[in-house]
């Protein structure tokens, strides 16, 4: 049973893909596990061929527990290879799906244009069969997928909601157990932020509009390009610093619990391209059907509860992470400009930081720097 | 021509002789010291071929020219101050900045560049011509280029086209001897180019390149015949530079005692003497000549020092007009 | 709306004489344009109604017959110069280069050559290695010149008087196999622009761009793709230089897929360039990556079999353009 973050003990077997014979490649879907933030397809991370199933449908095992037994290629005989990779899960399973031919290196043969609609439709692209050139997966095969997916399986929502306060419960336990934090705070002055906001926005169509919280996103993900010690993963009793970044989004869901999905390479995405993918990603969040990438890829988490008319967030760090940043609400303050009292739209923002990953002086920086990029809002 | 206009004119051919090689002498000093890059010809000892051919022309003619041209620029009336700053690459430079000591072009005394495509300017000359004659217009067109053109194809084409449709083209072939190190003999069959030049059943002459008065003669009669409608004329302009061919050329392709052969017969220094003994120059004379050259290009110095660089924003103007076709 | 049957050599001939008509600086100077009628016949009958002030016949010197036309610009003229190949303007290619695309920038904005230069171009004829080439690309490499490919009647009968309009030297190739398309113009035909691509056929499924020469074979390839259920949109580019990258980055987003069709070499070609735009600005547009067909990188051989062999053909742009939409060319 994998672990998809550090919140997930446990999972349920919901579905199997693959049958004792059969040979699978890296990156194929092999089996389809419950959690308690939904349905979550498993990838497979060895070549080779299934031997025997270890845990049937239906049934319930800790993180970690063997699902099935694989021979990988050019093994002789039965070896107990579990497909349990160790948490995190790696940042993209790039494998050619079943039936398409292998790029050179092993990596995804898919074209621009598919990989961009598959990442805004939250489409894993290592489960798709290519029909383009060279069995490369094309546009089309993207939208097919779309079109046939299969709606979320789902716990009973009280279940589900049980398990997953157990396991936020777990998860900042052992935050404040381990993660010595020290905390930040400053204030921004969101008035240029505002005002190139609202004018952008009077260009636009209602629904392509740019929410205030998508520029917070962008300028702390470009922030974090100069204080990568922020950025990453404490595990195994040291710092490994993120493979790109990946900002994990806290949603609150209804009913009560939230997750934190990763934007993915947030610090390359257009304001719009960030807009689009936080929609999705809220949407897809509240039906329960996140991919087990975007639940373990975060390398920071940002938690924004101005809307609840919060000025000011204290955060726990979500561990293996080693960095939380909160926003509170915007609100017109007195703030002085040049020697005068003016009303200026201020926000307050916090950094929660892992002392054994970064130092207040670094945190300090990367704060400012965030302050500096909101100056200058056409830039990000 | 009276005694005293003619006289006048001879001191002044004497100024304007002075007048190069007292800038080609500033010139190679700021090249030395950085202030002038990239390659640059000088025209000492050459002095003689541009005063002397340029005085037949009329405001109204064109000039092609090579990349030796800083001396048929000044004659041809381009200021000195916007050639100095060409040089410095200035964009008060007479062509922006953008071509430098090679690529000297004034629209305004129809200047049509310096061309350092050795033969490159002759057709251009040749076509000018042919715009004049489709047009019906007197007008002369001059094309200065050294002995190195003659071995090139486009020298032929062009005194055959030129020939051929009767156009008011003057060949100036300015024959210093040496294509760069070449000498003269190394690289041509026959050696006496206007015979060369003959062969195309234009009138062909060779002149004595280092006789100012010599030069300017056979020019206004060329010019003459050209102007009148009898078709392109070609003069062999026989002189020699002084200095190397370029600023970084060691000269070993000809003798120390070649050089000091021919500075035996600088144009300059023959001329002077010449006015001397004919009463026509005195050392007071001579002194405000120097004195007003050395202004003139003290404060062609002063313009370049002061001058400014075209923004680089401006990189890609004029890679096309700007404007409609006139 | 009266219409007239004409050929593409008509519709040149024709627009050389309404600019002759129109504009008293205009002449026509090259090799046999005059007495002989032109080596593709496209002056013939010029020279008896012009006279050979203004049709001049050159002795066989592309470099001074260039290199005068430049200069004749410089001074008041609107020649228009042809070229009987463009294998021969390689021997002018020192003027074209040198001067006619380097004046206006080197003079700082002073010197411009309001030039037009004609040419034919492409193979397909058995005139073999020094005659058949498409160079155009080459020029189509330089700053400073406009390089225009008329494929259409139209735009053989429209390109030139917007040439002449330009105060800049503009290139005209003429691909010798065009000479003898025949078809209908309206019979007031005149200028047309000379800036964007057109799309000459509207299609969903992949971009086929082209110009000159090759946009019959690509229109008759697009048609029998139409049949297999694939819909090709075709693009003539008209501009060889600038490029309308607008209207090729458009076809391509709506479509996803490119195939280049020159008949130009392969190697550091035009395809290339407009391959390489297609990269850098419609990268996450693609739905499979850019095509070219080229001519194989031979000089161009004698031998019927050979030659056809070595030329885009209809059959390759159709191959490619399956493989690209459906996987399996």
């Amino acid at each position: 049973m994998p672990s998809l973050g550090s919140d997930m003990e446990a999972g349920t077997l919901l579905e199997w893909r693959i049958a004792p014979g059969d040979a699978v490649s890296r990156g194929d879907v092999v089996a389809v596990v419950d959690t308690f933030k939904g349905a979550i397809d498993v990838e497979i991370f060895e070549t080779g061929v299934v031997e025997e199933i270890l845990v049937p449908v239906g049934e319930k095992v800790p993180v970690g527990t063997p699902l099935a037994r694989l021979r990988v290629e050019g093994e002789p005989a039965a070896a107990p290879v579990a497909a349990a990779p160790a948490a995190p899960v790696p940042a993209a399973a790039a494998v050619a799906p079943p039936a398409a031919v292998p790029a050179p290196g092993g990596r995804l043969r898919a074209s621009p244009a598919a990989r961009q609609r598959a990442a805004a439709a939250g489409i894993d692209l290592a489960t798709l069969r290519g029909s383009g050139p060279q069995g490369a997966l094309t546009l089309a095969d993207v939208e097919r997928a779309i079109a046939v997916r299969p709606a979320a399986r789902a716990m009973a929502p009280a279940e589900r909601l049980a398990g997953m306060r157990q396991a936020i419960a777990a998860a900042m336990l052992r935050s404040k157990r381990e993660i010595p934090h020290y905390y930040l705070g400053t204030t921004l002055d969101m008035a240029r932020a505002l005002a190139w906001l609202e004018e952008e926005n009077a260009r636009r169509p209602v629904t392509g509009r740019l929410l205030a919280g998508v520029l917070l996103l962008k300028a702390v993900a470009l922030a974090l390009r100069q204080a990568p010690e922020l950025n990453g993963h404490w595990l195994d009793g040291g710092f490994r610093p993120g493979s790109g970044i990946h900002v994990g989004t806290a949603i609150a869901l209804r009913g009560g619990g939230l997750v934190a999905p990763a934007l993915h390479a947030a610090d390359a995405a257009t304001p719009d391209q960030l807009m689009a993918e936080l929609r999705q990603l809220v949407q897809r969040a509240r039906a329960g059907s996140l991919r087990s990438s975007e639940l373990a890829d975060a390398t920071i988490t940002v938690t924004s509860l101005g809307e609840q008319g919060v000025d000011t967030v204290y955060g726990i760090i979500h561990p293996p992470q080693v960095a939380l940043v909160g926003f509170g609400r915007i609100a017109e303050r007195p703030w002085v400009v040049d020697g005068r009292v003016v009303a200026r739209p201020l926000l307050q923002a916090t950094l929660s930081a892992d002392h054994r990953a970064s130092d207040g002086h670094r945190g300090a920086r990367f704060l400012a720097l965030v302050e500096s990029l909101l100056q200058e809002p056409e830039t990000l | 021509m009276n005694d005293v206009a003619h006289d006048e004119h001879r001191r002044q051919l004497l100024r304007e002789m002075l007048r190069i090689r007292r800038f080609e002498e500033k010139s190679a000093e700021l090249y030395t010291q950085e202030k002038i890059r990239g390659f640059m010809h000088l025209y000492v000892g050459e002095e003689a071929v541009a005063v002397g051919t340029l005085q037949a022309l009329d405001a109204d003619d064109a000039v092609v020219s090579t990349y030796r041209e800083h001396g048929h620029a000044l004659v041809r009336g381009i200021p000195a101050r916007a050639v100095m700053a060409e040089m410095y690459g200035r964009q008060e430079g007479c062509s922006r900045g953008r071509g430098g000591s090679m690529h000297i072009f004034d629209a305004a005394t129809r200047f049509c560049g310096g061309n350092a495509i050795v033969g490159g300017g002759l057709p251009l000359a040749v076509g000018l011509a042919l715009a004049d004659k489709l047009q019906g217009r007197a007008r002369v067109s001059a094309c200065l280029f050294g002995d190195g053109a003659v071995a090139e194809g486009e020298f032929h084409e062009s005194l055959n086209l030129a020939a051929l449709w009767k156009l008011p083209v003057l060949f100036l072939c300015e024959n210093n001897f040496y294509a760069m190190g070449t000498a003269l003999a190394r690289a041509q069959s026959q050696p006496d180019l206007h015979l060369k030049a003959a062969s195309y059943a234009l009138g062909a002459e060779v002149v004595d390149g280092m006789d100012v008065l010599a030069v300017e003669a056979a020019t206004r009669r060329a010019a003459q015949a050209v102007r009148g409608g009898g078709g392109p004329y070609f003069l062999e302009l026989r002189t020699y530079r002084f200095s190397a061919h370029s600023m970084f050329d060691a000269q070993l392709y000809r003798d120390k005692a070649e050089v000091e052969d021919w500075r035996r017969r600088d144009p300059i220094v023959l001329f002077e003497r010449q006015l001397r003994a004919a009463g026509v120059l005195d050392d007071a004379t001579l002194a405000r000549m120097e004195a007003e050259i050395a202004a003139e290009i003290a404060a062609a110095v002063a313009f370049a020092e002061a001058g400014s660089w075209e923004p680089v924003e401006d990189l890609t103007r004029f890679v096309y007009s700007e404007g409609p076709a006139p | 709306m009266s219409t007239v049957t004409t050929t593409y050599r008509e519709a040149i001939r024709e627009a050389i004489r309404e600019a002759l008509r129109r504009d008293p600086r205009v002449f026509l100077m090259g090799e046999d344009v005059g007495a002989y009628g032109g080596c593709f016949a496209v002056s013939k009958g010029l020279l008896d109604e012009f006279g050979p002030e203004r049709i001049r016949d050159t002795p066989l010197s592309e470099s001074a017959f260039v290199g005068a036309g430049i200069g004749a610009a410089l001074g008041g003229m609107r020649p228009i110069v042809e070229i009987m190949t463009v294998n021969f303007s390689l021997l002018a290619l020192d003027q074209i280069l040198n001067n006619a695309a380097t004046l206006l920038h080197m003079s700082g904005g002073q010197f411009n050559v309001p030039l037009v230069i004609r040419m034919t171009t492409g193979g397909g004829r058995q005139l073999a290695a020094q005659h058949s080439h498409s160079l155009e690309g080459w020029y189509a490499h330089i700053p400073g010149l406009r390089v225009l490919a008329p494929a259409t009647l139209e735009d053989a009968r429209g390109m030139l008087w917007s040439a002449l309009e330009d105060p800049d030297p503009v290139l005209i190739f003429e691909h010798a196999l065009l000479y003898n398309q025949a078809g209908t113009l309206p019979a007031d035909a005149g200028a047309v622009d000379i800036r964007r691509a057109r799309v000459r056929r509207p299609g969903r499924d992949v971009s086929l761009i082209t110009y000159g020469g090759s946009l019959p074979k690509t229109l008759e390839a697009a048609g029998r793709l139409a049949a297999e259920g694939i819909d090709a949109e075709v693009i003539d580019l008209r501009s060889l230089r600038p490029l309308d990258d607008a209207t090729i980055l458009a076809s391509v987003a709506a479509t996803r897929r490119a195939v280049i069709v020159d008949e130009g070499w392969r190697s550091g070609s035009l395809a290339a360039e407009i391959s390489a735009r297609i990269m850098e600005n419609a990268f996450y547009e693609l739905d499979a990556p850019v095509a070219r067909v080229c001519s194989a990188e031979v000089p161009m051989p004698y031998a019927r079999h050979l030659e056809q062999a070595a030329l885009p053909q209809a059959d390759t742009v159709i191959r490619v353009a399956r493989g690209l939409v459906r996987g399996d060319g």
